[in-house]
């Protein structure tokens, strides 16, 4: 059986309280994921501090697609197909840097303003003018419709027709709101290059753990409780490390994560740490609830800061922490194989102190020498081995399922229910067959 | 002051390499001064360790629980343990280093280095520098700061679990 142009096979892989293991593991599927789920979501392509100027570029993937987000002539930000319509090189280097007015192929010199446009072909009397206007080269560097700058968070939905912007975050966009609000100026930096951190499994595993609140005090127990454990050898009368404050919560115990809650908002995003939050009792930094209430006054200060967002997942692959500025890109590289990017931001005109903070969570927890990641890495790889295994066919999301759930958004439930999972799920199958045609 | 010589580093650093390939822990945490430092950067060059993303910059505090957790009974990704191998060029004292001056019992050390971690079927080829910013402390020599420059420091990496 193939699942190309087979909508229902594909559909039926989702079940209201599991989905199948070909989800994971299937080659087939995760080109069909490429092709659809990818184009018809919007992605995010990254932040617009990574462009700050004309010429600036970055470039990254949507999916499988290479593209080069771009600062264009207008001040806009642009994302392109990084392919040149002659040959087939990618025109923009890897990684960033400045390409002044226009992209410039480096195989033969044709040239590309920086919304696509073809500029220039060097000896072009070679081309018969009527013929090259027939040739889809001449059209330049494919440029991406529908492009959305997001308060500087970037994204892109590749194919033409499909979903707005606002249907599909919804409101989810409180998380990135509140993120951007906690800078005294209303604005956000990248802090510098992310962690990158490869993953031997399926990009959806990754997607899945961000709301998992039952497996800290187990997978992590090896990490933070032995942190916990080392600390409290420490002399008395100690301050508490830094480390020790971002370690500690994180085996608190079953009640703490069923307390703190999940809200699930709809098309598969979702967020855990409504009331309370692994993050929530961070030690106040220095003049920086001064440089809030001056900014936004003290009932508008203490609104934002009382957020305690723990993850919030965008559907369908990051994963933003408003409370310590970090954002995870779950890129997908192959069915088992997924590049783990995270990036730190810096919260403009706030004190510096945040920004270590956040560096020093990002390199504990989220670093390939991070030791909390070795163990979520471990359970995920063999995760990838064990679902190959004929033995069982389903992944389970039960828990605390309720029948009508479906029908329902932007619903705060127990932190531990694997509705937001369930969530992502539904929104994977509504997605992945949006575009898929029957087969005649 | 107390005087070093040149060899009496490299075979510090010779040492230092040695005990983590045989996984004696405790007696290489006792290497690093009590506000000794292990840094790892994570770009090229890089000058700040705390103000600019990093792999590793961790005090004695971080690197015990390192240690502790590779031992612990519930540290599923080191079931079974990962081992791992230096390979080092002959140190050299850095002289122009700005740490280096014995006359304050300040030495810097560096070796380019071959390192290669293992687990179960994969085996991994790492390539880098370490520079030891190294004190005096009752007579003997302790590591302020260990810097791990890796080749490749900026690609995607898989876990990294053990101390290059």
């Amino acid at each position: 059986m193939s699942y190309r142009n087979n909508p229902a096979a594909v559909a039926a892989l989702v079940r209201p309280t599991e989905v199948h293991k070909d989800l994971f593991i299937d080659e087939e599927l995760y080109g069909l994921e490429m092709e659809h789920l990818f184009a018809n979501t919007w992605v995010y392509v990254g932040h617009d501090s990574q462009v700050p100027n004309v010429g600036d570029f970055y470039t990254t993937t949507v999916g499988d697609q290479p593209v080069v987000m771009v600062r264009h002539t207008d001040k806009s930000v642009r994302v392109l197909h990084n392919r040149c319509p002659h040959k087939g090189v990618q025109v923009a280097p890897a990684s960033c840097g400045n390409t002044g007015k226009f992209f410039r192929c480096p195989y033969h010199a044709w040239t590309f303003r920086t919304d696509g446009q073809l500029l220039s072909i060097p000896l072009k009397k070679g081309y018969d003018p009527e013929v090259l206007k027939q040739c889809e080269a001449s059209q330049g560097m494919a440029a991406v419709e529908n492009v959305r700058n997001y308060r500087g968070f970037v994204f892109c939905r590749l194919n033409p027709e499909g979903q707005s912007f606002e249907d599909f975050f919804g409101e989810s966009l409180s998380t990135l709101d509140n993120m951007v609000d906690r800078s005294p100026e209303g604005r956000l930096e990248v802090a510098g290059a992310p962690l990158r951190y490869l993953h031997d499994c399926n990009w959806k595993m990754l997607v899945d753990n961000q709301t998992d609140t039952c497996h800290p005090m187990v997978a992590h127990e090896s990490s933070a409780g032995t942190a916990v454990k080392v600390w409290e050898g420490a002399p008395e009368g100690t301050p508490k490390p830094m480390a020790v404050e971002q370690f500690a919560p994180f085996i608190s115990p079953y009640e703490f994560f069923e307390g703190m809650g999940i809200r699930v908002w709809k098309n598969g995003h979702g967020h855990t740490g409504v009331s309370n939050s692994i993050h929530a009792a961070y030690s106040t930094v220095p003049g920086y609830m001064e440089a809030m209430e001056a900014a936004y006054g003290k009932e508008r200060a203490q609104e934002i800061l009382g957020e305690v967002r723990h993850n919030t997942t965008y559907f369908p692959n990051i994963m933003v922490k408003g409370p310590i500025q970090t954002l995870r890109i779950f890129k997908p590289l192959a069915a088992n194989c997924t590049m783990v990017e995270s990036w730190a931001f810096r919260l403009a005109g706030a004190p510096d102190k945040l920004l270590e903070r956040t560096l020093m969570y990002n390199r504990l927890i989220n670093a390939p020498t991070s030791v909390v990641g070795h163990d979520d890495h471990e359970v995920y790889e063999r995760s990838q081995h064990g679902l190959h295994s004929r033995g069982r066919q389903w992944v389970n999301v039960a828990r605390l399922y309720e029948a009508d759930e479906a029908e329902r958004e932007n619903e705060v439930v127990n932190g531990t229910s694997e509705w937001q999972m369930r969530n992502q799920y539904q929104a994977w199958a509504r997605y992945m067959t949006a575009s898929m045609k029957e087969q005649a | 002051m107390t005087a070093f010589t040149d060899a009496q580093l490299r075979d510090f650093v010779y040492e230092e390499a040695r005990m983590l390939d045989e996984q004696r822990y405790e007696q290489w945490l006792a290497l690093f001064a009590e506000d000794g430092y292990y840094w790892m950067p994570l770009t090229h060059g890089q000058a700040d360790p705390l103000m600019e993303g990093s792999l590793m910059y961790e005090d004695r505090l971080l690197l015990r629980v390192r240690i502790e957790r590779l031992a612990g009974q519930r540290t599923y990704s080191q079931q079974p343990l990962s081992r791992c191998h230096h390979l080092l060029q002959r140190p050299t004292v850095e002289t122009a280093h700005p740490w280096h001056d014995p006359s304050q019992d300040q030495y810097a050390v560096r070796a380019a280095f071959h390192y290669v971690e293992t687990r179960m079927e994969q085996q991994t080829l790492y390539a880098g520098w370490a520079t030891f910013e190294l004190k005096v402390i009752d007579g003997a020599l302790r590591i302020a700061r260990k810097r791990v420059d890796l080749l490749n420091c900026d690609a995607g990496l898989r876990s990294i679990q053990l101390f290059m």
